[in-house]
């Protein structure tokens, strides 16, 4: 089931170093918003304390609020391993697991979580997940053998698919296509399309054409100084943002004039 | 670039530039070079009369000095360095060998006289002089070490993953952090005394059991422990744990399931390492377990034999005559580097099996 995600005046910090300051931002349920802005502007920072992965990294923090479904995420009594089950994240670099064939690695969120599953349901959850991601007509012949002997794409995908198979009702994505070829590419970008129908997406990417492809909705990032933290600077829908962006640094962004 | 000399930076590589094909030795040259350097060894040294040693020495001189002046005239002054210096390791690598092929042979030779069915199957109980064997000695340092390696491998294991894990740069990660590394350096001799010292206050003096022995190893083992697994569980890419978080995954489980279970394989061959490490102890061992001549299976009551102490005290006591204790106790020595060895292959099968298998 699809979520609206509601950010208020999110700060988040590294220490005392503010990365990114106080944003605002609604993500629409069942669409895909694509973040898009400059290198070490908090893209990442920012996806990453949606699902509260944030506070992962030592010293690292957040104030403000991000609202799901009527729930402060951030509140005192949420578990943050309870909203990392439902909202996932695909990673920049594939990660799968090295000591895990194909179908365990999509396996995992089920049996790293201890969760008792009939032998019958799994294969068809495992099947289904590597449908979903694209990936199942590759590898249906060796689902035995180790995820990481697939290739660079292939493994991407494969983390797509073990994410969702923890069936989430967000899905982050961080520049999922940067290490891939176009034709992975483009595989994933289709799996996009056909997983928003089901998920909220959220995916950051360095690639404009990319962000206009897939995403309804299109949040610039930006950095107002050396040394100043990263800031939203506009958010809008994918067509008004390429087209007629409100602000002149959007612009300038887009239009490859900038930096 | 300078233009003091005029030229642009391509004529100036351009003048260092070589041709691509050199004169080069044949394949041989090291070969025939060594032999014409024993030649020359043998015919300095022989008149005067010699030792192999000698030989061996003045071959190396000669073969050094040999290759430098036949590969610089024919190859040039960087293959010349490069044939020296490859010299210079094979003879580095030989003399490295030296102490350990002599001491395998030592021991063979010198064990082999009782490596026979009487020494594996008696106890010293009841004999005197020749005959008798080393079965409670080979029981004494399995059960001894086996002690050991379940009291440090629980302690070692959760120290290490306390401080990769949790610890981070808190004090008292920091602290732990240095009082292994003291204790990685204390003397063998000042584990067993510790561990006599205690048991004097915890039962009585004169106390000796294969417990206190077991304890006194594994305060040289846990060490030795933490630390392997430390960099072990260092190298897990953080990229896994992150994997494993984002799927929801609790962080008491992330650690087992992915992160002791990518490093399994280094952290066992660490611990057998270990094992095989402190198996040999002779001094904590002297002190806390003593040595008898029965087979004693109970750690609790009574003294134990172990190899290294039964080997010590039959060269040192052989007894009258001495013949069958010496060479009782070489044979223990050789039973002792074969058990070694054992665990340092079981060592190498156990990454092999547990390591991670990429490829289809
Ligand atoms: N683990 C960390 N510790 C401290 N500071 C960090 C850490 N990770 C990122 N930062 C800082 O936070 C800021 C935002 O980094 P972030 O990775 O979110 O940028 P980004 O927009 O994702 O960039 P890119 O497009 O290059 O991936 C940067 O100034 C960066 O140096
Ligand atoms: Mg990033």
């Amino acid at each position: 089931m699809a979520k609206l995600i509601d950010v208020s005046d999110l700060n988040i910090y590294y220490g005392d170093f503010l990365a990114v300051d106080s944003v605002n931002m609604t993500i629409e349920p069942r669409a895909v918003t694509a973040l898009i802005g400059p290198s070490g502007c908090g893209k990442s920072t920012f996806l990453r304390s949606l699902n509260r992965m944030h506070e992962v990294i030592p010293g690292a923090r957040v104030e403000g609020k991000v609202v799901m479904d009527g729930q402060d995420l951030y509140d005192k009594d949420v578990d943050p391993v309870a909203v990392r089950q439902h909202i996932g994240m695909v990673f920049q670099r594939p990660n799968p697991f090295p000591t895990m064939s194909i179908y365990e690695n999509v396996a995992a969120g089920v049996r790293l979580n201890a969760k008792r599953m009939k032998k019958s349901d799994m294969d068809e959850l495992v099947e289904s997940s590597l449908r979903g991601a694209n990936l199942w007509n590759e590898v249906k012949d060796r689902l035995d053998k180790p995820g990481m002997g697939l290739s660079g794409g292939q493994q991407q995908r494969l983390c797509i698919a073990r994410a969702i198979a923890i069936r989430p009702s967000v899905l982050l994505m961080d520049e999922p296509c940067s290490a891939l070829d176009p034709i992975s590419t483009l595989a994933v970008e289709d799996l996009i399309g056909e997983l928003k129908n089901e998920y909220t997406i959220v995916i950051v990417t360095h690639n404009m054409q990319q962000a206009a492809r897939v995403s309804d909705q299109t949040g610039f990032f930006n950095l107002s100084g050396v040394g100043k933290p990263g800031q939203l600077v506009e958010m809008d829908s994918t067509s008004t943002i390429f087209s007629n962006p409100s602000q002149k640094a959007t612009e300038d962004y887009i239009s490859g004039r900038f930096g | 670039m300078t233009t003091t000399t005029g030229k642009s930076p391509r004529e100036v590589l351009a003048a260092v530039d070589q041709p691509l094909s050199k004169a080069a030795l044949p394949g041989w040259t090291p070969w025939a070079l060594l032999a014409a350097s024993v030649l020359v060894a043998v015919a300095v040294l022989l008149p005067g009369g010699t030792s192999i040693a000698a030989v061996a020495v003045l071959t190396a001189i000669v073969h050094l000095v040999l290759t430098g002046a036949v590969s610089r005239a024919k190859e040039g002054p960087r293959k010349a360095k490069d044939r020296v210096v490859t010299a210079l390791v094979t003879i580095a690598f030989l003399l490295a060998m030296v102490p350990l092929v002599s001491v395998v042979w030592t021991v063979v030779s010198n064990g082999a006289a009782r490596f026979d069915a009487t020494f594996f199957t008696w106890s010293m109980q009841g004999v005197l002089g020749e005959g008798g064997g080393g079965l409670h000695a080979i029981w004494g340092t399995i059960l001894v070490t086996l002690i050991a390696t379940l009291i440090s491998v629980p302690v070692g294991l959760l120290t290490a993953v306390y401080l990769v894990e949790y610890g981070g740069k808190s004090t008292l990660a920091r602290a732990i952090t240095f009082l292994v590394d003291v204790m990685t350096g204390i003397p063998s001799i000042v584990a067993g005394l510790f561990v006599a010292a205690l048991f004097v206050i915890l039962v009585g003096p004169g106390t000796k059991l294969g417990i206190m022995g077991s304890i006194a190893l594994s305060v040289l083992m846990i060490p030795v422990v933490v630390r392997s697994t430390e960099e072990m569980l260092k190298l897990v890419p953080n990229d896994l744990r992150e994997a494993a978080y984002a799927l929801g995954v609790p962080k008491w489980r992330t650690i087992i399931k992915v992160v002791l279970r990518t490093s399994i394989s280094g952290i066992a061959t660490g611990i057998t390492l270990a094992v095989a490490r402190v198996a040999g102890e002779t001094a904590p061992l002297l002190v806390t377990v003593g040595t008898t001549v029965a087979t004693n299976f109970n750690p609790f009551e009574g003294r134990m034999a172990t190899l290294p102490v039964y080997a010590y005290y039959s060269y040192t006591q052989p007894g009258v005559p001495p013949q069958p204790g010496i060479d009782r106790a070489w044979t223990a020595a050789l039973v002792l580097i074969i058990l070694v060895m054992a665990l340092n292959l079981a060592a190498r099968m156990i990454s092999r099996f547990f390591s991670p298998k990429a490829g289809r």
